[in-house]
């Protein structure tokens, strides 16, 4: 039996175009922080820019460097060794998300069950509590900080909820998505894929509502205590993945009209659905313990 | 055997063919030598910031460095050695050696591979930039304990941040091609407990990298959002903790200090077994050892913090946790030593540098093991003790490892026999070198004489001058070793393809120096005798 040569594909230039706009974001990124917040002089750095410029190469790194690979998976260069290598890379870059997700987590677990309870006395804290803030209490939502700023909780079954059965319905129209490619049914495809870009675009769509609601009505900020922390970079985060998401279903949504794909050959698809499905058993885990409990 | 490059391009004048041959490859070799002279460079830089620092310290008061300034030494140097030096140098090695070792003719995901360094140089321009920026460099330590870095550091700490990101994004890349290389791309026949065992401390490592790199980003980014955006994780006004960020960060660093060391295990066990000319003793219990301390790094982070302020149970736990970790570390040296016994030993330099490795790291694990004990380190936290430490550990362990591994594989890599004369100058010089620097730490530390402050009592005195002429001697040692492997580049006594008597593996079976491309045809394994070419 021979065994199949493993494709080495030859030198390329997106890598170095990527690397140069990653660079070039990140160092906008910095200036346009400074001069946004205006703690640090940052005059004449060009940081708004720069970070756009940067951003737009990364999605010129993107098209060209998906392209050559969508081309090499078309002239059928890809072997099953290569088809598994890019199936297990997908799934390490899961693991490596979960990990990220979980220092979020793990900050809103250390608050409420350490630092909340230790500021208002628990444990051997008593004279911190006494001498610091005692009129600090232990009450999750934070309404009032130790230093007094004062906040109203979300509403679970409000938007939340709409959310998250919008986001449960998506997961299962895009594995509906999945079964018509497997069984080659070309128009339910696209429709299926449809139907889940729109619920993603609708669960973004009313997260930025639900967003306008915490500023303007709860006045629940990013400088809400740990709560608005803990609250707002868990859902940005979330909130930017389902982004990502959307645009990478949109993606297969136009792939997928111009007949790319085949019943066993779409793992361009696949990895957009397992990273689908990730960004939803992350909303479980959100609404069940930043909104719920 | 003449090998063209296949990214050659005719009619291109020599800057562009040279640019678009180191800029655009795909070849792991290639990669890897990226990689390894970025370690090299790197390496240099941050042993002159400690030149700095043993320079500041050769006498107490204040001579030539400001303390602002003598504190952003002491925290670049960390940073560098630790993100730029040794982890890259270990991914340099990765590089060349894995697709070799495992008979891949490169490896999984070869454009992520090119993708992955290249990061690296941008993300230390920023980072070494912010040197030269108003307010100076970050100044807080490599640990970048919060508040010090979120309400008291300098503007350039966002520079820091960002570089962070962008140092994680290449090492959580660069470790899921591994993975998925040793995974995918083994030849047949190689199956996981007949991977030598660099490919095996490698993939566990890898496997650390995925898990905790991601943490390091979490822990930056809420640096970056209470620096900038209101937000109060690690501010107790808000209802946020300062200690947050350390348990952030060591959840991060625990398992990051074994990513420093554990291919330095694996090189260690590929090159005493070499030069004991016996095979490796207890191979599976040195695969089960790298895996037992791998899982136990995640559960032991809080022996950073004994003295930070935890419950009783848990500082209990962390102490009990970590002194298991002597258990699979010592399974370890005695597995080397029990190689070494009986054996027909001869001590070329790769082999210096591996005893070497063995004995010091076993100090570094020593003193590791008293500062595990909850009341001894109410004493030591924070004193020099805590730096002799893991100077034992990282200076004579893993870069003795990455250097015992260089003198290695160089002929390999190069076809060139390095000069073993003055490589075994390098060593003896270095290993007295490194004593000389590291050894009185101990005597400072347990006096009490603390850590990052840039004067001292006088009467550490003497100490800190033996130290300071130590690490001297231990900056010119490391000239030598750009001068050997400099003239082994350039030329020298020509390499056999196996280069030492009794090498095992597939990285011995091609010729020396290795063809860009290997193995576009899978070999036999296991090899066959004759395969080894005694030409």
């Amino acid at each position: 039996m021979e065994t199949p040569r493993y494709y080495v594909p030859h030198s390329s230039p997106w890598p170095i175009i990527g690397s140069v706009a990653l660079a070039v974001t990140a160092y906008g990124a910095v200036n346009f922080i400074h001069q946004s917040t205006e703690k640090v002089g940052a005059e004449g750095s060009w940081g708004q820019p720069v970070f756009f410029i940067g951003l737009a190469m990364i999605a010129f790194m993107m098209f060209g460097w998906f392209g050559t690979v969508i081309r090499e998976s078309i002239r059928g260069m890809n072997s099953d060794m290569m088809d598994r290598s890019y199936r297990q890379g997908m799934a390490w870059f899961i693991v490596s998300e979960i990990m990220f997700f979980g220092v979020f987590f793990g900050a809103l677990f250390y608050a409420r069950i350490i630092s909340v309870p230790w500021l208002a006395g628990a444990g051997n804290n008593l004279e911190t509590h006494v001498l610091l803030w005692p009129d600090f209490a232990d009450i999750w939502p934070l309404f009032m900080t130790p230093g007094g700023s004062i906040t109203e909780a979300m509403e679970a079954w409000g938007l939340p909820f709409v959310n998250t059965v919008i986001l449960v319905t998506s997961s299962v129209t895009v594995t509906f998505a999945h079964w018509a490619l497997k069984k080659n049914q070309r128009v339910l495809l696209p429709v299926w894929l449809a139907i889940t870009v729109a619920l993603g675009t609708t669960f973004l769509i009313l997260q930025v509502i639900e967003y306008q609601e915490a500023y303007t009505e709860l006045g629940l900020t990013m400088g809400s205590g740990i709560y608005g922390s803990t609250f707002f970079l868990l859902t940005g985060f979330h909130g930017a993945h389902v982004t990502m998401g959307t645009i990478m279903l949109a993606v297969m949504l136009l792939r997928s009209l111009r007949g790319h794909f085949s019943a066993d050959n779409h793992f361009a698809f696949e990895a957009v659905s397992w990273y689908w499905h990730f960004v939803d058993v992350v909303w479980l885990f959100l609404f069940t313990f930043v909104y719920w409990f | 055997m003449a090998v063209t490059a296949d990214h050659a391009i005719p009619n291109r004048s020599p800057l562009i063919a040279f640019l678009s041959r180191w800029l655009l490859t795909t070849n792991h070799k290639e990669i890897g030598t990226l990689y390894l002279c970025l370690s090299f460079t790197l390496f240099f830089i941050a042993g002159a910031m400690a030149m700095v620092i043993r320079l500041e310290l050769f006498q107490p008061g204040i001579q030539f460095a400001e303390p602002l300034f003598y504190n952003q030494m002491v925290t670049m140097h960390g940073l560098l050695m630790v993100f730029g030096v040794v982890m890259p140098g270990f991914v340099g090695l990765a590089n060349w050696l894995i697709p070799m070792m495992i008979g891949a003719p490169d490896m999984a995901l070869p454009r992520l591979n090119n993708f992955s360094f290249w990061i690296l140089p941008f993300a230390f321009t920023l980072l070494i930039s912010s040197l030269f920026m108003e307010g100076g460099a970050p100044n807080f330590g490599w640990t970048f304990y919060a508040p010090l870095s979120t309400t008291y550091g300098p503007p350039s700490t966002d520079f820091f941040i960002i570089g962070v990101h962008l140092m994680g994004i290449s090492s959580v890349l660069g470790a899921i091609n591994i993975i998925v290389t040793i995974f995918n791309l083994r030849v047949e026949g190689m199956t996981l407990m007949k991977m030598p065992l660099f490919v095996w401390t490698w993939l566990i490592t890898a496997f650390l990298l995925v898990m905790v790199m991601p943490v390091l980003a979490g822990a930056v980014t809420m640096m970056l959002t209470d620096r900038h955006f209101d937000t109060s994780f690690f501010s107790a006004v808000g209802g946020g903790d300062p200690v947050l960020f350390q348990h952030v960060f060591w959840f991060f660093g625990h398992p990051e200090v074994y990513i420093l060391i554990l291919p330095g295990f694996g090189i260690a066990s590929q090159i005493i077994p070499t030069f004991a000319r016996k095979r490796l003793f207890g191979y599976h219990s040195m695969v089960y050892a790298t895996i037992s301390i791998a899982v136990l790094s995640f559960v032991v982070w809080g022996h950073h913090m004994f003295t930070t302020g935890m419950p009783l149970a848990a500082e209990l736990f962390v102490m009990y946790a970590t002194m298991m970790i002597a258990v699979p570390t010592g399974v370890k040296v005695f597995n080397w030593v029990a190689t070494m016994w009986r054996g027909s030993m001869t001590f070329e330099t790769p082999m210096l540098f591996a005893i070497g490795f063995v004995i010091l790291f076993t100090i570094g694990g020593f003193s590791g093991l008293m500062l595990a004990l909850v009341p001894v380190d109410f004493q030591y936290h924070d004193t020099f003790f805590v730096v002799a430490h893991f100077h034992y550990v990282l200076y004579p362990g893993a870069i003795f490892g990455i250097m015992s591994a260089v003198y290695y594989w160089l002929p390999k890599w190069t076809g060139n026999m390095y000069d073993e004369r003055l490589g075994k100058l390098h060593f003896w010089t270095a290993i007295i070198a490194v004593n000389m620097t590291f050894f009185p730490m101990h005597f400072l530390g347990l006096a009490g004489m603390p850590r990052r402050i840039v004067d001292y009592s006088l009467q550490f005195a003497d100490f800190n001058m033996v130290t300071s002429i130590g690490a001297g001697m231990l900056g010119l040692t490391q000239l030598l070793f750009l001068y050997i492997v400099v003239k082994c580049i350039r030329g020298g006594e020509k390499a056999t393809s196996r280069v030492w008597d009794s090498a095992e593996g597939l990285e011995w079976t091609i010729p020396s120096p290795a063809p860009l491309h290997t193995f576009s045809t899978p070999p036999q394994f296991p090899i066959p005798e004759k395969v080894y070419q005694h030409d």
